[in-house]
């Protein structure tokens, strides 16, 4: 079959400057992107290929008496209806860890938009036409919302008959793990406290809202295998799910990466790929499936939405004395990342504070709303805006400053988590504090200037709310830390397949992985570690695929540290063949070719008291340097089931921000002025980018702190706001300026020292904010997003 | 239904058309010029903003058949169309043809260095004001006509200007740093 | 479905006559979202596009004559003296993208009460020019507004224009979102001052199945301004006065509880924003130097 248009291709990139790290050089795929011609997976087209559409539960939870697929097959223009029996194989469930999600709904729906049915015809209209058609009687049944209804005495079970290997040590089958962690003695602790603060927090169900919706094209192979072109964030999980639904090998099942418009967490778990390969292998045609921003909404896992009850105590000179929390994550109706979401939450929910004696518990649990997953923040998030809660409140209590209050009791280099791990590298907690504060402040009472007031600067905006009546300023603080790379004994590795050779008479170095480049900058970070330890100007990114092993996630702030860490490995390995075919060369011509420390730089071979030996293309002349290698970073361990000890993670990332917003008091609307940022990254490969992420992260946060949140019916678990109406994300007018200080001080154990930086700003953030409301009402604010209704008193009752 | 009319200067037909597409889908299915991206298909995002007859819009909720007749911009034409804005009409090269053989489809393997940018395009280069690149066709759109109509504007103008243009990526400051520049760079070139 | 593409009004006419079902799209605002979601199939499409004198306005003696399609961005930039209150809504209206197709005609046809023209045009007063081929007629806008998204349409007819009241007075508009930009309705309050008859006229959005006038409030602030002398003397508006007026507003609210937001918040916040926009105008109309319209 003729390949389709929309296919990625090699970006060969030179660079007017040295193009090393530590500059911020532009993106391979700048130019692609700016003049629409970068390919997304939506934008994928072959000849004669066809629609595929998902019918999908109209409730949350009901068996299924029947599905009758009669009318929709017989319209024109249908070539396959697709139900649970026409699944090929006995493998009918996917799951990122725990299978439990039926690739099509089997006898029963868990959640509001369970995929039941599936469509392909000759147009969308077609295939929408033709799923409206599909006759689906289902018998409702009681909803499970929260964890009262979830571990009731009565309760029906989301799942029964669990066998997955957290089902032998949860309390209650409703509940998708459970992790203490017990360290110190609370009980003796609690006596020294001299105040002692409890609060009961809830964080509502976010959604990633990456622009480019789920999307993607599946071309069946003559071999009888199948082509997916995706957007995901990590192909050789994918694979490894969707293989075996398939019934084929995993060769048989290619995957190349398609453009991927963001991700955050929300492209980790399967959507449409297996139903696109099933789609184009029942037909034998391209099949093309693309959300709209209404499926999209249901085709992915959310943030988890979190209860949190935490208690901290401090001595009268401010330190703290112990911790005890629980938090109740809803996992909703399947598991996907949720049982390392619990370790994320339980491992760092002290937060970035120096305290021994804690009592931890946190629990996922299943119900029938929205499943939830993987994003940004990963389960530290919910914990940094509670326990940054608490802080304030201890800090009040006590009379003191809540910035001096959290330098205080800053975690450093070597500090125990509760975990019992010590923190082995920088951990400028207290650094970053003093750093944020410093920052100037945003002038006061714009509106009171000589101009007059512009509503654009003021709450409400455009609306046109207020002229400054009502507006109160406030200051807010947060502090968080994030884990990177995959953490609990998790084989976390990347593979690099690197080569050299010459071009036209130039050497140029191939670097191609699997890495999902989601808008991150990895490319671009990748280019530059090529030509940083291979002195060559041309790099050329090979696009990511399954032909060359796992480069693992798109996630956990780990990719330029996993992946450029492989790049750089299989680079030196290069490096060291190329040396070698020099030596065997040229090293007659010189004795240092034998007896010094020998780099590539500049495109030549040179010893490290720079003296040039060679050209590269000299060396490299009629000869291919390639290896393929895998790399991983030091191990860790799972979390002890009881007692939660254990070294599960391998590096963290610190971000402060301090916010400053004014609230129309009276009308309860929130406009942020400033949110500053200070962040240790350890080594800014590319400054540019690494701004990029921090604003990104940081206005994430915003969104979740003021607007954003995903509405779920507790009758009937349906989802209330489905649309970019009603789910709302930051305009630029909502968005304040975002000044940022980098701090870098190296990880000695990462490749350059460097520091995963994407997930960090988005958990101080949102405390931030709220801190900041809560200084400028003096309400308590126990939730968030912020409503108006909360800053009004004007719940519902 | 069929549909005619002029997309970046050429003239386009569309045959067989749903009533109810969009002018999105049809540039993105039917012409090969999926360069407008489709985010929302609810006039929530800007994604998809192109100009209609001049005046941006968001494609999505233009309904093919109100396009008869009449003249698109899509960010694939961007360059060109800027291009000839700055050299006024006629004697200023072959862009105008240029614009009328320009194929989507088929696109090269290479980065695009040496590809003929419009300023806007460049200084989003530049100010590293694209990470994902979903928003940025309907952004570069927007932030073209604001420049157009205001060669100088104000940080708050700028703001209000791409306010219907949602991005995920970036929070925005490399956004405003990318049409400063581009609004500097103009002010310095006349 | 058909896509009908009459060239001139009366043809537009015709096949609304024709075809009585037919869907009129002109901004493609609603229309296109509803197409696009599945939440409608419309058997007849009626492009209203290349009608042009739809997009044209005429300033007459009395009122503004604006077309159903003419552009929210026209009416902020060429009508914001005639009709501040309209092109203040005008500027809330959606995104810069929407408010370049999206035109009055629109609101008035889904008669939404979240369309953000409808507080300005009860406030400022106004009639909707209708037409099919029996004839023309104007609905006064009070009697326009007959449940949750209908109006005083018939099936054969089209809005043509709508007659908007010059301002005599000052006037001003106000919306709560939970967005700064790009923001539908929680509620929304329009005011206007018309000193020629000596009376204030309010119009409530979002807050009501359909938009309303505050007519107890009116009745209360017309009554206390008379007996203050207040349009003479130019005195401030006293705050029991405007706080009774607030009242009266939010009074005159009947809202619901929805995803976008809670009846009692809805309620409190027409209270806020006519007190506000009561200071606002008030002060405007007693000459102060203080801007009135925001800078928006």
């Amino acid at each position: 079959m003729a390949s389709p248009s929309g296919t990625p291709t090699k970006i060969t990139q030179g660079s007017p400057t040295k193009g090393v790290i530590g500059e911020s050089t532009l993106r391979p795929d700048g130019t692609l992107k700016v003049t629409g011609e970068f390919a997304y997976s939506s934008d994928m087209w072959h000849e004669d290929m066809l629609w595929g559409q998902i019918l999908r539960s109209t409730v949350a939870h009901a068996e299924i008496v029947s599905i009758d697929t009669s009318q929709a097959l017989a319209m024109p223009g249908v070539y396959a209806v697709l139900t649970y029996d026409d699944l090929p194989t006995d493998v009918k469930n996917y799951g990122l860890e725990i299978q439990d999600t039926p690739v099509l709904a089997h006898g029963k729906v868990r959640h509001h938009g369970e995929p039941v049915a599936l469509v392909a015809a000759d147009h969308p209209e077609t295939a929408r036409r033709a799923a409206a058609k599909i006759n689906v009687d289902y018998r409702e049944l009681p909803v499970i919302t929260d964890e009262a209804s979830a571990t009731a005495p009565d309760a029906l079970l989301v799942h029964e008959n669990r066998d997955d290997h957290h089902a032998g040590h949860v309390p209650h089958p409703n509940i998708v793990h459970r992790q203490p962690i017990v360290r110190g003695d609370v009980a003796a602790a609690r006596e020294r406290a001299d105040v002692i603060v409890e609060g009961e927090y809830t964080f509502g169900m976010q959604d990633q809202a990456f622009l480019g919706p789920e999307s993607g094209l599946a071309v069946p192979e003559e071999d009888g295998g199948v082509h997916l072109y995706i957007a995901t964030q990590w192909l050789h999980s994918d694979l490894r799910q969707i293989a075996p639904v398939l019934g084929l090998p995993e060769d048989k099942v290619r995957m190349t990466l398609s453009g991927v418009g963001g991700a955050f967490g929300g492209r980790e778990d399967l959507s449409m790929q297996i139903h696109a390969c099933l789609l184009a292998l029942r037909t034998g045609k391209p099949v093309k499936i693309v959300y709209n921003r209404f499926e999209s909404f249901f085709g992915h896992v959310h943030r988890h939405p979190a209860k949190l009850h935490y208690e901290h105590g401090a001595t009268k000179d401010g330190k703290l004395t112990h911790m005890k929390c629980r938090i109740v994550l809803d996992g909703g109706a399947y598991a996907s990342a949720s049982p390392a979401v619990v370790g994320n939450a339980s491992s760092l929910s002290v937060g970035p504070y120096v305290v021994e004696d804690v009592d931890i518990e946190a629990i996922a649990l299943y119900t029938n709303n929205p499943p939830c997953g993987a994003m940004r923040g990963f389960g530290a998030v919910q914990a940094c805006f509670a326990y940054e809660a608490q802080m304030d409140k201890l800090a009040a209590k006590l009379g003191m400053d809540p910035v001096e209050f959290r330098r205080l009791n800053a975690m450093e280099q070597g500090t125990l988590l509760p975990t019992g791990q010590p923190v082995d590298s920088p951990a400028p907690v207290a650094e970053l504090l003093r750093r944020v504060k410093a920052m100037p402040m945003p002038p006061e009472r714009q509106w009171e200037s000589s101009e007059g007031a512009d509503v654009r600067q003021l709450p409400g905006g455009l609306s046109n709310t207020t002229h400054g009546e009502g507006v109160v300023r406030g200051v807010g603080y947060a502090v968080g830390i994030k884990n990177v790379g995959f953490s609990e004994g998790f084989d976390d590795y990347s593979t690099a397949k690197v080569r050299v050779e010459v071009v036209a008479g130039e050497p140029v170095a191939t670097v191609h992985t699997a890495m999902a480049e989601v808008g991150q900058g990895g490319v671009t970070v990748h280019a530059q570690i090529a030509r940083t330890e291979l002195g060559v100007t041309q790099v050329t990114i090979h696009p990511a695929d399954t032909q060359v092993g796992s480069a693992g996630s798109t996630s956990a702030s780990r990719q330029t540290y996993v992946t450029g860490g492989a790049v750089k490995n299989s680079c030196e390995l290069v490096r060291e063949k190329v040396l070698e075919i020099g030596r065997r060369k040229f090293g007659s011509y010189h004795p240092a070719w034998a007896t010094a420390e020998l780099l590539l730089e500049g495109g030549k071979v040179v010893t490290d008291g720079g003296e040039v030996l060679s050209d590269l293309a000299d060396v490299l002349e009629g000869e291919t340097v390639e290896v393929e290698a895998e790399w991983r970073h030091r191990p860790t361990e799972p979390f002890d089931l009881r007692t939660g000890q254990g070294n599960g993670h391998v590096q963290y990332s610190f971000a402060a921000h301090r916010a400053v917003v004014e609230v129309d008091t009276e009308l309860g609307l929130v406009k942020v002025i400033e949110l500053a940022c200070a962040q240790d990254v350890g080594k800014a490969l590319n400054p540019l980018s690494v701004l990029g992420q921090i604003q990104g992260g940081t206005t994430q946060g915003l969104g979740v702190a003021v607007m954003e949140e995903i509405v779920v019916d507790p009758k009937t678990a349906k989802v209330r706001n489905p649309s970019f109406t009603d789910y709302l994300i930051p305009t630029i007018l909502d968005t304040p300026t975002i000044p940022v200080d980098v701090l870098e001080l190296a990880d000695e154990h990462a490749p350059y020292g460097l520091r995963g930086i994407g997930e960090a700003p988005t958990l101080s953030s949102t405390p931030a904010v709220l801190a900041a409301i809560r200084n400028a009402t003096g309400l308590e604010l126990n939730r968030t997003p912020v409503r108006p209704e909360h800053l009004t008193g004007t719940q519902l009752s | 239904m069929r549909v005619n009319f002029t997309v970046n200067g050429r003239q386009q037909e569309a045959d067989d058309v749903w009533e109810g597409e969009s002018l999105l889908y049809v540039l993105r299915e039917r012409m090969g010029l999926p360069g407008s991206k489709n985010a929302c298909e609810q006039g929530e995002c800007g994604s998809c903003t192109v100009r209609l007859d001049g005046v941006p819009v968001c494609a999505c909720l233009v309904a093919a058949g109100q396009v008869e007749g009449r003249e698109v911009v899509t960010v694939e034409g961007l360059a060109d169309f800027a291009k000839q804005r700055s050299c006024g009409t006629g004697g200023c090269g072959t862009s105008l043809q240029d614009s009328q053989h320009w194929d989507a489809k088929g696109t090269d393997s290479q980065t695009g260095e040496g590809t003929e940018l419009s300023p806007i395009q460049q200084a989003f280069i530049d100010a590293g004001a694209v990470q994902c690149g979903f928003c940025t066709p309907g952004l570069l759109v927007a932030a073209d006509e604001m420049l157009e109509r205001n060669p100088n504007p104000s940080d708050a103008d700028i703001r209000e200007a791409l306010s219907g243009n949602l991005c995920r990526c970036t929070g925005y400051e490399k956004i405003m740093d990318a049409v400063r520049l581009a609004a500097a760079r103009q002010s310095e070139a006349v | 479905m058909d896509f009908l593409r009459p060239a001139s009004w009366e043809e537009a006419l015709a096949a609304k006559a024709e075809h009585p079902t037919a869907v009129p799209i002109a901004g493609g605002t609603d229309v296109m979202v509803e197409i696009n979601f599945d939440h409608r199939r419309p058997e007849y499409l009626l492009d209203l596009n290349r009608i042009g004198d739809l997009s044209e306005w005429e300033v007459g003696e009395e009122s503004v004559r604006l077309g159903a399609s003419v552009p929210y961005t026209k009416i902020m930039e060429n009508l914001r003296a005639e009709l501040p209150g309209l092109a203040l809504a005008s500027h809330t209206v959606a995104s810069p993208q929407i408010r370049n197709r999206g035109g009055v005609g629109g609101n008035l046809g889904t008669a939404s009460p979240a369309g953000d023209a409808h507080p300005a045009l009860l406030a400022a007063g106004a009639e909707v020019e209708v037409e099919s081929v029996r004839g023309s007629r104007l609905i006064p806008i009070d009697a326009f507004y007959t449940g949750v998204k209908r109006n005083a349409l018939a099936a054969d007819e089209l809005i043509r224009a709508v007659h908007v009241k010059k301002a005599d007075g000052p006037q001003q508009f106000s919306k709560v979102g939970t967005r700064n930009a790009m923001v539908i309705a929680v509620c929304a309050f329009g005011l206007a001052l018309h000193p020629g008859t000596r009376t204030v006229r309010t119009g409530i959005g979002s807050a009501a199945p359909t938009p309303v006038r505050a007519k107890a409030a009116e009745e209360f602030l017309n009554a206390a301004l008379e007996e203050g002398g207040f349009w003479d003397n130019g005195k401030i508006v006293t705050p029991s006065v405007a706080k009774q007026f607030a009242d009266l507003c939010s009074a005159a609210c009947n809202p619901i509880d929805d995803v976008r937001g809670t009846a009692s918040y809805r309620r409190h916040a027409v209270g806020v924003m006519a007190r506000r926009t009561l200071t606002w105008t008030w002060e405007s109309y007693r000459g102060t130097r203080r801007t009135t319209e925001g800078a928006a």
